[in-house]
């Protein structure tokens, strides 16, 4: 294949990537965008192996390691659970900011690539190289530390470490000062040190970055370390003077930055305070203690009784949540539903932005159990029908239904927007205790006069409710 | 000497409405009116002589001479014979008349020479509602059938779960869906009980959900929907089809509203017997159509009758038992009358001469100076059938999502960004060597294109989403691949090229992207497949 004839696979193949990403943004379009993406990849790998760059010598290797790691990939594709997804997609990240790591190592102990540079060429080059190693090593640890937070391997409270904010200053510091004396380095003996001591600074503050954040966050981070896998495979482009690299990083970058964004906004968090750590920064001091604690009475239900409620009920709105996902009850979920649809009873779900563990995670699961998306709605769109509804179910949902956001300044979570549940004629709140949600906070929702809490596994919970709905 | 409105008190056994309250008396003076009001007939609407004295009435305590001097006679019913007897010759009174049932009160009141108003005639067009009568009084008489029959019925409306047991809510059907209809869907939706309705107009149906109510639809084809927006008789075999439905309903609900009038003819008999002997111990009926003789078989027009068990209300005066708030929408009604007859100059100075070009007065006069006017030919533009009399359910403004363009940044917030990003590029423009540019261009490029594509994502893929990018970041396996095994013959081969290290970084590097790859677009497409609508 010709040099310019692989140019032009990589163009065919970017125009097919970003037709991928904008074809992802519709339902309807959504399937045909995927597969715009296979096509692209594939066109992209074939004209890069058969292209002038690599020599017929390294053909074994690629197809054994392409064997080997697609074997993996569908295979953890095929038995993964949708309720594991966030993990999946944590995983996934690691792998590649790892082979960012090890496409920038394998680049710099080669001598050949900077023979016909310019000085400053060279020394752009070697930036692009410390640059691209130094963001594949942040995505690696920090996504290793995300995948263990969301399965619950490693515990999902911010873990704050004392000056932490010098502690990430310093790191930085030392990051530039290596980047320096890695440039002046005259051969690749001299720059190894600075390049491993950068590398695990790197490791290390990945890893820091995602314990310090909570586990309410975790969709804001998932999304966060798929956008720097990104910009890694940008640096790798520039590091090679690869087009097509720099492109589709720049587009997976940008993009995954833009969905951050959009979910902090949902949250209305500031993007830099979240990243910058910890959620509930305020609530390690005592301020969240002394928070007004809501007083009264708790009222209890059966699932019986929610299953009369139900029944009665015309306008009825779901709000799912982390619960639901854990407890693997969206099928139940979606029979309740089929049941009381039959019956002419207006089914909504309204899914908050950042319910679950990942943006659009609740979509998701309620899309595994078939039901329709046109009945699943965002905050946004029906948070004024509340009062119209006559019974508002929560199922395993906590701090996106939790009114001192909106009434308690003091309260850590005080600004986000909540789905008002308790603007409902009657909420039902299906819960295993009492405990408190991700952000530690007490809910008041469980306190009012109108609220209605069932205790207990929401899957079990919910198949008494569809036994005695259909009695 | 201006026209001199007299409101004499109402003589029909048990009518308790009045033509014109004080707030209406003082906007007929401002109107150039003088108003006259006989002693004591605002007693049972609780509006006292003093009230209308205040308001600039003059009150007259001799009924005879009330009649005699009015030059205008407003009135809620028709008149007696005797009243008719008492009005002056040649002159106007407005009133209900119910021409078609009473045809000799119009031939009495035609020998008078009088010229008649039928406030009951008033044409059903979009103009005319705000004096229609009818319809302010249906509405409060389908309010207060909902009120009747929550004193008669022994239990609450609203279902609610309470510490001493549960208490279910009750099921209210209303037969026919017009003002009254209507009215009584919201009342007893408002009360809490769950409201089924029925009309054989099929366009109502949204009407009826838009105020809380269930419609319950009869599975027979044929549209019910009369001139003017009424309904009209239907065939033998919808009939059938309604009774069935009817019947089925009897069985289930506690309390039956029914509205059902046809225009000129005796109310439909939809309730039967049998249906009655079905409903539950303790039932409502509530027949709002008894004064036509009932659409219940049970009905007893004007009493209260338990029979089987439930009670059947047949009152005929509802509205009436809402005296002062039906005075009140009565005398509106009257007063926009009035309004319509200065404009088109039926009256000026101290003539009444009815414009008989306008479409309203013309529907409304029966009795034009001693002569029948009465039908009047058809309204050239009649209601469409399908104009909903309740207010259409307002759409909710789309709340504006994140996908939607955003307004401009302000302007300090803006200059800032540029000057940054114009310093940063004149760095690299002075600095930067012309290899990095060419990459550098395409890099931002792709960065604007990346934000433009996923800006417009519905909050539902987010997760396929970032699926199928972190997939397509694979990419980076490229990067991996051209290392493996570059072609070195162009370059000088005294270079040491530790190409074992290379090779295993580099096939390393592939084989994690590729299981990033694979998974990534199969999981994707695995998520995809569950989408559906």
């Amino acid at each position: 294949m010709t040099s310019s004839l692989s140019t032009v696979s990589y163009l065919g193949a970017t125009i097919l990537f970003i037709l991928c990403l904008g074809g992802l943004s519709n339902p309807e379009t959504s399937r045909r965008g995927n597969l715009y993406g296979i096509i692209g990849m594939a066109i992209a790998v074939l004209a890069t192996v058969f292209g002038p760059q690599v020599t017929s010598a390294g053909l074994p290797y690629i197809l054994g390691a392409m064997v080997v790691g697609a074997a993996i990939g569908l295979y953890a594709a095929r038995i993964v659970k949708m309720t594991q997804m966030p993990e999946l997609v944590a995983l996934m990240h690691s792998l590649v900011g790892l082979a960012a790591m090890l496409v920038g190592y394998a680049n710099f102990v080669d001598p050949t690539v900077s023979v016909n540079m310019t000085p400053a060429e060279k020394s752009v080059h070697e930036i692009e190289m410390y640059v691209g190693v130094l963001i594949g090593a942040v995505t690696f640890s920090g996504s290793v530390i995300a995948f263990g937070k969301l399965s619950a391997r490693i515990s999902g409270k911010p873990v704050l470490l004392p000056a932490r904010h010098w502690l990430n200053l310093a790191g930085l510091l030392a990051v530039i000062y290596y980047g320096y004396v890695f440039i002046n380095a005259h051969s690749v003996a001299e720059a190894m040190t600075p390049m491993i001591v950068m590398s695990v600074v790197a490791l290390l503050f990945g890893i820091h970055m995602v314990m310090a954040i909570g586990g309410a966050d975790m969709p804001v981070v998932i999304s966060m370390l798929n956008s720097y896998s990104g910009w890694a495979a940008a640096a790798t482009g520039f590091m090679l003077s690869n087009d097509l690299l720099i492109v589709v990083g720049a587009l997976v970058g940008s993009s995954g930055a833009i969905l951050s964004y959009i979910m902090c906004s949902a949250m209305n968090r500031n993007f830099i305070s979240v990243i910058a750590g910890g959620f509930g920064t305020d609530s390690g001091t005592p301020a969240a203690a002394g928070a007004v604690q809501p007083a009264g009475e708790v009222n209890p239900i059966l699932a019986p009784e929610t299953a009369e409620l139900l029944r009665e009920a015309k306008n009825v709105i779901i709000v799912p949540g982390y619960g639901m996902a854990v407890a693997q009850a969206q099928h139940t979920v979606c029979e309740i539903t089929k049941a009381l649809r039959e019956k002419g009873t207006n089914v909504r779900f309204g899914i908050h932005p950042v319910a679950g563990r990942m943006p659009g995670h609740m979509n998701v699961l309620l899309a595994e159990a078939k039901v329709p998306y046109d009945i699943v709605f965002e905050m946004d769109e029906l948070n004024e029908d509340f009062p119209a509804t006559d019974v508002a179910m929560v199922i395993g949902a906590n701090d996106i239904v939790n009114p001192a956001a909106q009434d308690d300044p003091t309260s850590p979570i005080a600004g986000m927007p909540v789905l008002e549940v308790w603007k409902a004629k009657t909420s039902v709140v299906m819960k295993r205790s009492m405990a408190s949600g991700y952000a530690g906070v007490d809910n008041p929702l469980f306190y009012k006069d109108n609220n209605r809490m069932l205790f207990g596994d929401a899957k079990k919970m919910l198949d008494e409710v569809l036994v005695a709905l259909k009695s | 000497m201006a026209l001199l409105i007299g409101v004499p008190r109402e003589s029909f056994a048990g009518e308790k409405r009045v033509a014109t309250v004080p707030e209406v008396v003082e906007k007929l003076i401002k109107q150039g009116f003088r108003v006259a009001v006989e002693a004591g007939a605002g007693d049972t609407a609780q509006i006292s002589d003093d009230a209308y004295r205040a308001a600039g009435a003059e009150i007259v305590d001799d009924r005879a001479r009330l009649w005699a001097i009015s030059d205008i006679v407003f009135k809620v019913r028709g008149p007696n014979a005797e009243e008719v007897g008492l009005l002056r010759e040649g002159a106007t009174l407005v009133s209900f008349i119910w021409p078609a049932q009473n045809p000799e009160l119009l031939q009495q009141l035609a020998a008078r020479k009088a010229t008649v108003l039928a406030m009951d005639s008033v044409p059903r067009i979009s103009r005319a509602q705000k004096l229609d009568a009818l319809s302010s009084m249906a509405n409060i008489g389908g309010y207060r059938a909902v009120i009747e029959a929550a004193h008669e019925f022994g239990r609450f409306f609203t279902g609610s779960i309470t510490a001493a047991g549960k208490v279910p809510p009750a099921k209210v059907f209303v037969i026919g869906a017009g003002v009254a209809g209507l009215a009584a869907i919201g009342a007893a939706s408002g009360l809490g009980a769950i409201v089924r309705a029925n009309d054989t107009r099929p366009e109502v149906a949204d009407q009826i959900k838009s105020l809380g109510g269930e419609f319950v639809p009869v599975d027979y084809e044929e549209e019910g929907s009369g001139v003017g927006g009424y309904a009209k008789v239907m065939s033998e075999g919808f009939q059938k089809a309604q009774r069935e439905v009817f019947a089925k309903q009897a069985k289930e609900v506690d309390i039956i509203i029914t509205t059902a009038l046809i225009p000129g003819k005796p109310a439909p008999r939809l309730i039967t017997e049998d249906m009655v002997k079905s409903m539950k111990q303790g039932s409502v009926i509530v027949d709002m159509a008894a004064e036509q003789g009932g659409n219940c078989e049970c009905t007893v027009p004007g009493e209260v009758v338990v029979r089987h068990g439930v009670t059947i209300i047949g009152y005929k005066d509802l509205p009436s038992r809402l005296a002062k708030q039906a005075s009140t929408l009565y005398a509106t009604n009257l007063l926009r009358l009035t309004e319509d007859m200065l404009k088109t100059k039926s009256i000026e100075g101290d003539a009444v001469n009815i414009d008989m070009q306008d479409e309203v007065l013309r529907g409304t006069t029966v009795i034009n100076k001693g002569e029948v006017t009465w039908p009047p030919p058809p309204p050239k533009l009649s209601a469409v059938p399908a104009a909903p009399a309740g207010k259409p359910p307002a759409m909710p403004a789309k709340p504006k999502g994140h996908g939607e363009p955003s307004g401009p940044m302000a302007g300090t917030k803006t200059a800032v960004l540029f000057g940054v990003g114009a310093l940063l590029f004149l760095l690299i423009g002075r600095y930067a060597p012309a290899s990095f540019l060419g990459h550098f261009t395409v890099f931002v490029l792709a960065c604007f294109v990346g934000y433009m594509v996923v800006w417009n994502v519905t909050p539902a893929l987010h997760t396929p989403l970032m699926s199928v990018t972190n997939a397509v970041s694979s990419i980076i396996a490229i990067g991996a691949l051209v290392q493996i095994a570059p072609d070195l013959t162009k370059i000088s081969a005294d270079l040491s090229r530790p190409n074992e290290w290379i090779r295993w970084l580099s096939v390393g590097g592939i084989g994690l992207a590729t299981i990033n790859m694979f998974g990534g677009f199969a999981v994707t497409q695995r998520m995809l497949q569950m989408f559906r609508k």
